[in-house]
């Protein structure tokens, strides 16, 4: 008979999604969520934190039903301490306490950042990766060495995900843009240069962004929608085959909600196909924030002690995946 | 007669060759990208590269000698020797700030400072893969340029710190705006995102 490994309930709420999940060792038990979509404009950390707070209840009280049916037994809570929206953290770590203290389980504060990588690590199947994260806030190739996710190439300003919601925005589309920038984007007819800013390893997207918003004046959405996606991908993709080349590593793993995006995708693609590298991305429901990850990046902290008080909880809205001592690799 | 020829290297810029004694550095075409985009930066990139290695030796800091240039090919002078990403120690690494200190001082920015692009060859350092280099004489552009290479410290070698002393010592030797690129470095370290040490 198998081991009946430990199950550990997370809890994400950085940003947009409300997400929880129980996982073992070996699979995702059970899972609940519930999306923040603004009305108009983009995300609002304080509306964004009142609707998780709304929420929370509800998803807290479905994942542990699903999970009791599967004779789930929590061994510890997990939640994710950052980096995010300052207000969603405290709201998600205010219910992680509370959920830990009347369990008495431990709690377990996980970086957002590292929980993207680590599910996709396990989903995939891939032991030692170069990591393209690119989401709404984040943008940046990551790979493992020595105790810790070293940070190769960020980007300097804004992240992929923003830059393209901006954008999108700016040309009257709903928030999130980046999935209808994709959509328009294949049914462009030309190609419009606009700027590439690969700075050392670093890339920086507002001055594409504000490039493409000006770009619309006299050309058609479709084509600067196109232009936008090959420029900043390229970028991306540029940076993350340096990074491969750099540290002689085989394989590439794409993590982060912007990780959706089928060009991106397949530009990675091509990119490893001709380097001789394998591309690796989890099921889309896995990139975009989820409730699972930081479960499982839980139990991966649980099981090497990497454990916390509540009096050292406080959440961290800046906190950097390069702060991170990974004790479980 | 039977041509010698050995392929070096497929980095993420170029494919670098060993024909004859001479080196063939070729961008070849990304697949991933746009054919515009494509043909852009490869076509710029060649171009400025051949410029800036024969600038770059003119200052005083050993480059590969430049043969000929055509299209996205580039001939020139191979070095034999060793990458200092496998050698780096704090006596190298102080040479490594003598170099980017002449290179800074004749107005050169490498643009991908990494220890892969260092050669150790005799008692020579060599500078190679100019393929992102520019003319800046901007404290902005030096100081990202010195960013990278303490970030492949950083990333790549053990005992960073100590390796980014000695780099400093050797920049400031060679290079009289040392000190106001040294400064620009610990703001750009703090402008990447969620650094806690902010100035």
């Amino acid at each position: 008979m198998r081991r009946k490994s430990k199950c550990v309930l997370g809890i994400e709420g950085t940003a947009w999604n409300l997400s929880a999940a129980i996982v073992d060792q070996s699979r995702v038990i059970a899972s609940a969520e519930s999306s923040y979509h603004p009305v108009e404009g983009g995300l609002h950390p304080r509306a964004a934190a009142q609707h998780h707070a709304t929420h929370m209840e509800q998803v807290i009280h479905d994942v542990l039903a699903k999970g009791k049916k599967n004779n789930a037994k929590i061994s510890a809570v997990a939640f994710s301490i950052g980096p995010g929206f300052g207000p969603c953290l405290r709201t998600v770590a205010t219910a992680a306490r509370a959920l830990s203290l009347s369990m008495n389980v431990p709690l377990i504060g996980v970086n957002h950042c590292i929980a993207h990588i680590e599910i996709g690590r396990w989903l995939c199947n891939v032991a030692d990766p170069v990591i393209l994260y690119v989401s709404g806030a984040n943008s940046q190739v990551l790979s493992y060495r020595n105790g810790k996710y070293r940070i190769f190439g960020e980007t300097l300003d804004i992240g992929i995900g923003n830059a393209l919601d901006k954008f999108g925005r700016y040309a009257g589309l709903q928030h999130p843009g980046g999935p209808k920038i994709e959509e328009i984007a294949r049914k462009a007819k030309c190609y419009m240069p606009l700027p590439y800013v690969v700075k050392g390893m670093d890339f920086s997207f507002s001055g594409l962004t504000t490039a493409a918003k000006d770009a619309l004046a006299h050309a058609p959405l479709e084509d600067v929608c196109h232009s936008f996606q090959e420029t900043a991908f390229a970028m991306l993709v540029e940076v993350t085959e340096r990074a491969l080349a750099h540290t002689g590593k085989k394989d590439i793993l794409l993590a982060g909600g912007v990780g959706a995006n089928s060009r991106l995708m397949e530009m990675l693609n091509t990119m490893c196909q001709d380097r001789s590298a394998k591309f690796f991305a989890p099921d889309k429901a896995y990139m975009k924030d989820n409730g699972a990850m930081i479960a499982y990046t839980g139990l991966l902290m649980l099981e090497s002690g990497a454990v916390l008080s509540v009096e050292d909880s406080a959440v961290r809205p800046n906190y950097r995946p390069d702060e991170v001592e990974v004790t479980w690799r | 007669m039977e041509m010698k020829r050995v392929m070096l290297t497929s980095g993420a810029e170029a494919t670098i060759e060993l024909r004859d004694g001479i080196i063939l550095k070729s961008r070849a075409p990304k697949r991933y990208r746009l054919k515009e985009i494509d043909e852009r930066l490869r076509r710029e990139r060649t171009k400025i590269e051949a410029k800036l290695i024969a600038e770059a030796r003119k200052s005083g800091v050993p480059t590969p000698i430049i043969y000929d240039v055509m299209n996205c090919e580039i001939q020139m002078e191979y070095i034999d020797g060793v990458q200092l990403k496998h050698v780096l120690d704090a006596n190298l690494s102080e040479r490594i700030g003598e170099l980017v200190g002449l290179l800074h001082t004749a107005g050169i920015i490498h643009g991908d400072l990494t220890t892969s692009n260092m050669i150790l060859a005799g008692e020579r350092i060599y500078l190679i893969d100019f393929g992102l280099a520019y003319f800046d004489q901007s404290t902005e552009a030096r100081g990202v340029d010195v960013h990278v290479l303490f970030q492949t410290f950083e990333s790549t070698h053990g005992g960073h710190e100590t390796l980014i002393k000695a780099f400093t010592r050797g920049y400031r030797k060679t290079f009289k705006d040392a000190d106001d690129v040294l400064q620009r470095v610990k703001e750009i370290e703090s402008r990447g995102r969620y650094r806690t040490e902010r100035l």
